[in-house]
Parts: C-alpha cells; structure tokens; sequence
C-alpha cells in the first residue's frame, strides 16, 4: 500500500515538474510546481517527516509560490507568447548534462555508507508517535543546532533589508 | 689596554667628516679654496695625531692582543656575526702611521699642485674619501669591513684616475682599473667564503686562532684560500697578470698617483698577506707562488721601466717592481721584511711622486705661459732642470739613493733584509735561490733607471725650449716642505729596522712580533751567518754602484732630441718602449674576444633572444594567450556559465565516485 | 523500505532543475528550476533522516529558511533588473561580456 502512494506520487511529482520546465507561460509553470510541491509534500510524509511535510505546504505553497505568482503578475509576464526555450543544440546539451547529473546524484547518494550508522527499523516512527512530531524536529533544533539556529534570524533580516534596498525605486 | 686607544673610532671618522664637508662644498660653493684645503689637509693631520696618539697608547701596553672595537653589529645572522669592528694591533698601527702620515704630507702637496683646477673641492673630497676606505681596509677587525675598505679604496681610485674626465683617455684608464680590481675582488670574495666554510667566522682573531686545528698543513683547502686571497692582492697591488692597470693609472693628478698608486692601497696585497700571515705559513706552496710571482714582477716591471719617456711611467713601472719586492718578502715569510719595504717604500717613492710632481707642474706652467701644446711628462722634454729647481733635485736624488740602495739609506735595509731571506732559504730549497738572483738583478736594473730618469730630467742640455725655459722655477713652499720631510723619512727611514749585524737592530721585526709570532712556528728559522750578512750588503752596494755607474756612463743625456723630432726606436728598445706589448695581447686575446662575445652572443642571442625573447617577453606573451582563452568563457552570458558551472559540478561530484 | 526509491526520485527531480535551468532563457523559471532542485535535495535529506535520525530534518528546515532568504533577495533582483532592461530574458543580459 505505501509503495503504491509513494510511487502514485513520485510520478506525479516527476511529470509536474517535466512540465513545469516545459510549459511556455510563467504562471503555467508555477502553478506545475506548485503539484511537485504537494506531491513531494506526500513523499515527505511517507518518510515519517510529518512536521517537514506541514511546513513544505505551508511556506513553500503557501508563502514562497504566492510570491512567484505575485511577482509574475506584478511584472505582467502572464501573457508571454514568444517561448524562452533555447534551441535544438542548447536542449540537447542541457539535457546530456542534466542525464548526467542525474547519474551521478543517484550513483552518489547510493554509495553512502549508511549501514553501521542505521536506526533500528521504525525508530523514527516509534519517536514521533511518542514525542509528537513537532517535538522530535524541534529538541536538536534548540539544542544541538542552537547558534545556526540564531544565526538563521540574522540572515533573513539580512535578506529582508536587502530585498527592500534592491525593489525600492529610490533609496 | 690604556683608553687613549679606544680612540681609535676617531681616526676613522676624521676624513670621512672631511670628505662629507667638501662634498657638500663641492656643490654649493666650488670657490671656497681656502676652506676646503683648510678642512682637508686639517682632517688628516688631525686623524694623524690621534693616530700618535694610538700608537703610543698601543705601545705602552703590556699584553700584544689585539685592541677590538665593535661600533654596532651590522650583519648577525644565525651563527654568523658581523660587526662593524676595528682592530688596533702592531701591525694595523704601522699602516695607520703611514696612511695618515703620508697621506697628510700628500694632502699639503696637493694644496699647491692642484691650486688652478677648476673642481678644487671634489678632488679633495675623494682624497679624503680615499682615506677613509684606507684606514677602514686597514683597521678592520674582520674580512667584511676590509672588503669594504678594499672596494672603497678601488672606487677612489676609479674617481681619482678618471678625475679629469673630460678626456676619453682618463675615463677609460679608470675603467680599466677598476675591471681588473674586479678580478682581483672575485678572488678575496672567493677566499671569504672558503674561510667562513672552514672556520665558521670571519673575524681575524677567531680565524687565525682556529686555523690550526680547521686546516692541514699545505692541504688543498688552505692552499686555495691563499692562493685565492693572493688573486685578490694580484689585482690590488698590480703584480703579474693584471698589473697593466697601474701604469694607465698614472692618468690621475700626481699627488693621486703618489697616494694612491705608490704608497698606500696598492700595497694593500702586501699589508692582506701580512695580515693574514698564519694562513700563508699554513700553506708553504702559496708562499712560493707568491715570493716567485712577486720576484718575476720585480724583474719584468723593472725592464719595461728602462725604456719609458714618460716620468711617471717610469715611477709607476718601478711601482710595481717594489711591489714585487714585498711579495717576495712576504712570501717566504719574511713579514716584518716585506712591512718594513712597505713603509719605506711608501716614502721614497712618494717622494718619487711628488717630485715628479713638481717637475710637472714647473714645466706645465711654463708651457702655459707660452701656449706649448707638448708633452710636459715626457722625459725628452725636460732635462737640466736642477738649475731651475735645486729643491726638488736635492730630494729627487735623496730617494733615487735610496731606491737604488745607496748604503745606509732607507731602500738600502729594507731590500738588503728581504734578499737575505731568500738567500737564506735558498740553503733549504734552490727555487730561493732563483728569487734572490731575480731580485739582484730587478736591484740593479731599478739603480739604473732610475739614475737615467734622474740624468735625463736633471742634468745635461735643456730641452724645454728657450722661451720656456724663462718661465721655469721652482714650486711654491707649500709643494717643497712636504717634500723636503718625506726626503727625511726616505733618508732615515731605514733605522726602524736595522740588520741583525748591527747595533740597535730589528726594531720594526721586534714590534711586529704579537701580530707575526702565530705563523712562526710553521716557517723555518732564517738563519744567515755574520759573515754572509754582511757579504750581502756589501753585495748590495756594488750591485747599486754598479747601475748607477752604469746608467751614468752608458746614457748620453746630450744626444737627447725632444719628443717631438725623437726618431722611430728599433729593436728590443722598441719592445721595451711599448711595455712587451702586453696590453696589445690582453686587448686581442681577452679583451676582444670578451667584448665580441658580449655584444654578438651575449647581447644579440642570449640577453635579446633568450632572456628579453623567449623568457620575459615570452612568458608575457604566454600569460596574454592564456589571459585571451579565459576571456572566451566570460562570454556575459549566463547560459554558457550555467553550462561551465554543471561540468564543473560533475567534475568534482565525479572526485567523490568509487 | 523507501529509501532507494526516495532517492531515485530526488535525482531524477534534480536533474529536471539542472535541466530547466540549462534549457530556459527566463530569469523567473530558472528561479522556479532553482527551487525545485531545492526541493529535490530536501527529499534527500528526508529520506536519510529516516534511517538516520532526525537530523536530516532539521537541515531540511535550514534550507527552507535559506530558500525563503534566497527568495525575497531574488525576486528583488529581478525586479530591479526589469525595471531597468525591461526583460528578463537571460540572452540580453551580458554585461559581463570579456
């Protein structure tokens, strides 16, 4: 049964995100990742990441897609006609490259040495139905990761500042 | 020690302070003649008697060390300590006597002799430069400081030959002094280094007390220093091979060639050998190279000096025979022998010099006066001139005695000691007996020429021309009184080292002795019976009878004609006129091929092919190329460094792959 | 078992990122092709987290953080690009031309 989910899923992710690259139209092609988003979202909950699966929709949907639309109107981009693919040659290196990559991220990430380093098998779920999901997020972050943790604070304001600096007409 | 020694710092800085106020002088009021004579003869006499005023603080001491006084630490480097240090010993204290002593008398001559010249200030601020570098060479507690000196001293040299240097022939009589110093340089360098290697110092002291047990007896390493450090006097003190600088030298002012090129840095070889006595008596071969190199000098130098018309020639040739003689001496040893020419030699032929000088000077005066365009050094110019300068011929003949070997004059001890040496080593190894007949007959040959310089300028007809032979006198006082005191050192010079057969003897060996008695147990006792000795001498005296008598009879002064109308010489006259063509062989066979190979494959192949070619311009020009394939990626477009930064990225993931 | 899978899908996500990125000329969907390959390693990170501890997961929320930063910053940029070329074409854009 949970395979047949994740597959359904993966799937569906995998073709959304063919045809979030794909379509001519910006907004098309947000609203396409918008279903990779989702689909994940499911794959992240099949993988005993309830709590990650919760703020995957809440502030990549949620938050960070509104922006896209958002700035895609802003600019007026919805009603692009002429496409902004490259040509015959530029796809053909794009896609050799990009197989290869695949390739290689799969070949890599298999080759992790994960076995004398592995939880008991379901020790994940065992931990969120005890702690909660959120609890078992949240006790490294405000322990183990503290200063990141802080330092993630600095770097948004940075990035609030500068974004008000870089959109601003005049300074 | 008693502390007047430690004055010593003062010595050193007197001149240097002159050179320092008349170079500024030089510049800003070139006029001021009063005032830079007054500040460059008074440094030297100043330095002079703070000298005495060593010396005897030296001789009242009890213990022979040496006094060592270090002014700053200039280059301490790991186990390498050099400081800027200067020694006061027996020996430095008989240089510093004669460096300042003839230097100040050189000094007040030149009052006179360069009284027209037009940079007046600039010559006496290199004369006192020049001072500075000697007494520096010679109080140096290490090889460092003396190497300073040494260089220091070629450089004014270099400044002082070339001082009118206006004329081409000045300018490149001064290059060539200092390119064959240069030679000579590489040699000293050489030898510190060997030193430094084997001793792991560079101070005299620690040198010479670790040489015993650093070197073997007449082993290759202590034979190569030597034989380096004696290249090093070679270029410095003008004996064969690179002597030909020193006659060119004479290009210089006069009393430059007196200071400069006679007494003092051209016997800066003999006073290094002294210096470094253990070393040589370390290595017996050395010293046979050098006793014969400086015996052939002797004889060779003295033949050319036979057949030179120019008075200063003549002087300058007998230079470096008298040079010889010191080698000679102190190549087998004979250190206190080989000083003691030093100094006496330093005041004979200074006087030699500035005798000349004033000959010169009398002459050019009057060729000025009558607009004569001739040749006032050329010795068929001159003659009869004892009429018309009484002083100058007095003192002339006084040190032409003494050269010559008059008995019981200066030049008469001081070569009588060194031939007896070589006589009495002779009895150990015959090649001293070839040094002593080479110097006999150098003995003889130097008695000659110089009683025909005396008879060709002094005496018989005149042949300066009527008209200027009106305008002929003698020098100013200023020019004749330091004459008239070197007539006196050259005189009495002799007694500070009397024989060992008579009274009073062996004063200057005696003294010597702290700074000499380390290399004695390596060297043979000289040992010459009463007899013999005094066989010698009186060998001596017939030898210098004999060239006197000879010139005397066998020269015409009479038939003499003026250079102008003088005839084409012939024969071995002819060889001897132009120096055995030594300078023509140098210029085809070094000297030529030298500068062909500099200009067509140093220059043309190696400097503007290689070097500016393939390696400066080159590596620029492969730098561009390669500067001009990285431009070709920053095409500014961002798919291409898209395409760039994914193979990269698959490059390095690739690293991770097993 | 997911953990295979997981991970075969994230590189296939990721090189659909590497592709679109590769492929398009509009600022704004290589931006999307951006996060996309954000979301990709994410996954990979999820899915070791289950074998692995939690970890994983609050690494995931760093991205997320660093994403959202990237994001603003972004958009601002582009912004200020349009406004002043009036394209976001990525071909016009070549001041950077050697």
């Amino acid at each position: 049964m949970l395979q047949i989910v994740f597959w359904f899923h993966a799937g569906v992710a995998i073709a959304a995100a063919v045809l979030c690259i794909t379509r001519r139209s910006p907004v098309a092609s947000a609203l396409w990742l918008v279903v990779t988003l989702f689909a994940t979202a499911v794959m992240y909950v099949l993988l005993d990441a309830h709590f990650i699966a919760a703020i995957q929709v809440l502030v990549y949907s949620g938050a960070i897609m509104v922006l896209f639309l958002f700035v895609i109107m802003l600019l007026n981009l919805g009603d692009e006609v002429a496409t902004d693919m490259k040509g015959w040659f530029g796809r053909g290196v794009g896609l050799a490259l990009a197989v290869f990559v695949g390739i290689e991220v799969w070949v890599v990430t298999r080759a992790l040495p994960v076995d004398q380093i592995r939880l008991p098998a379901g020790e994940l779920d065992r931990m969120t139905a005890d702690q909660g999901a959120v609890r078992v997020v949240a006790e490294p972050l405000y322990t183990d990761y503290l200063i990141p943790f802080e330092l993630t604070a600095v770097l948004l304001v940075a990035a609030i500042v500068g974004s008000v600096v870089l959109a601003k007409r005049k300074v | 020690m008693p502390s007047t020694v430690s004055l010593i710092w003062l010595v050193v800085l007197l001149p240097f302070l002159g050179f320092l106020a008349n170079g500024w002088l030089s510049f800003f009021r070139p006029d001021a003649k009063r005032l830079v004579s007054g500040i460059g003869v008074g440094v030297l006499v100043a330095s002079f008697l703070v000298t005495l005023i060593v010396v005897s603080g030296l001789a009242g001491a009890a213990e022979g060390a040496p006094y060592i006084q270090t002014l700053w630490s200039w280059m301490p480097s790991g186990e390498l300590q050099i400081g800027l240090s200067l020694q006061v010993d027996q020996l430095s204290a008989v240089m510093l006597l004669v460096v300042t002593g003839v230097g100040a008398l050189i000094h007040v001559f030149s009052i006179g002799y360069m009284r027209d010249d037009d940079s007046y200030p600039r010559y006496f601020a290199f004369l006192n430069l020049f001072v500075f570098f000697m007494l520096l060479l010679v109080l140096g507690a290490n090889f460092p400081v003396l190497f300073i000196g040494w260089e220091g001293v070629g450089l004014c040299s270099y400044l002082l030959i070339g001082y009118w240097y206006s004329e081409e022939a000045n300018a490149s009589a001064g290059k060539k002094a200092f390119i064959m110093n240069r030679i000579g340089d590489f040699g000293l360098l050489i030898a510190m280094f060997m030193i430094y290697r084997s001793t792991g110092s560079l101070n005299f002291v620690e040198v010479f007390a670790s040489a015993p047990s650093a070197f073997v007896i007449n082993g290759p390493t202590i034979t190569l220093i030597t034989l380096f450090l004696f290249l090093g006097c070679v270029g410095k003190s003008a004996q064969i091979p690179l002597y030909t600088w020193l006659p060119d030298a004479m290009a210089g002012p006069t009393p430059v060639s007196a200071l400069i090129h006679a007494a003092t840095m051209v016997t800066a070889g003999v006073y290094l050998i002294a210096r470094t006595n253990v070393l040589y008596a370390m290595a017996p071969f050395s010293g046979a190279v050098v006793a014969l190199t400086g015996a052939a000098t002797a004889l060779f130098a003295a033949t050319i000096a036979l057949k030179q018309w120019d008075i200063k020639k003549v002087l300058a040739y007998s230079t470096i025979s008298q040079l010889g003689y010191m080698f000679m001496a102190v190549g087998m040893g004979a250190y206190a022998a080989g000083v003691f020419h030093l100094v006496t030699h330093a005041f004979f032929k200074a006087l030699l010099f500035l005798g000349s000088g004033s000959v010169i000077y009398g002459l050019h005066h009057a060729y000025h006066q009558t607009h004569n365009e001739d040749d006032a050094q050329d010795m068929r110019n001159m003659g009869g001139l004892s009429r018309m300068m009484p002083w100058t011929t007095g003192v002339m003949w006084i040190a032409t005695a003494a050269i010559a070997g008059a008995p019981f004059l200066s030049g008469f001890f001081s070569k009588d000691q060194i031939l007896a040496v070589a006589f009495a080593r002779g009895q150990d190894a015959t090649v001293f007996y070839v040094i002593w007949a080479l110097g006999a007959v150098a003995a003889l040959l130097t008695a000659f020429y110089m009683t025909r310089l005396m008879l060709y300028t002094f005496h018989g007809l005149n042949r300066t021309g009527a008209e200027e032979l009106q305008h002929l006198r003698e020098a100013p006082w200023i020019m004749t009184a330091p004459l008239v005191v070197l007539a006196v050192g050259a005189f009495f010079g002799g007694l500070i080292n009397l024989p060992h057969v008579l009274p009073g003897a062996g004063g200057l060996e005696h003294w010597l002795e702290p700074a000499t008695e380390a290399s004695a147990q390596y060297l043979a006792e000289v040992h010459l019976s009463a007899g013999l000795e005094w066989g010698l001498m009186g060998l001596a005296t017939v030898i210098a009878a004999a060239g006197v008598f000879g010139a005397w009879r066998l020269l015409d002064s009479d038939s003499l004609v003026p250079a102008s109308e003088a005839p084409e010489e012939t024969g071995i006259q002819k060889i001897l006129l132009r120096k055995y063509y030594v300078d023509e062989l140098y210029d085809t066979y070094i000297v030529r091929p030298t500068a062909w190979l500099s200009q067509r494959v140093l220059w043309r192949i190696v400097d503007d092919g290689v070097i500016d070619g393939a390696a400066v311009n080159g590596l620029a020009k492969v730098t561009q190329f390669l500067g001009w394939v990285g431009t070709r990626f920053q095409t500014g477009n961002l798919g291409t460094y898209v395409i760039l930064f994914v193979v990269g990225a698959l490059w390095l993931l690739s690293a991770t792959l097993r | 078992m997911l953990l295979g899978p997981a991970l075969g899908v994230s590189a296939i996500l990721f090189s659909i990122g590497v592709l679109g990125v590769l492929i398009r000329r509009s600022a704004i969907i290589i931006f999307m092709c951006v996060e996309l390959m954000f979301n990709a390693v994410n996954l990979t990170f999820v899915a070791l987290a289950q074998q692995l501890g939690p970890d994983g997961q609050v690494f995931v929320f760093f991205v997320m953080t660093v994403a959202a930063a990237e994001a603003a910053v972004g958009f601002a940029i582009i912004i200020a690009i349009y406004r002043h070329k009036e394209t976001l074409d990525m071909q016009d854009l070549n001041l950077l031309r050697g």
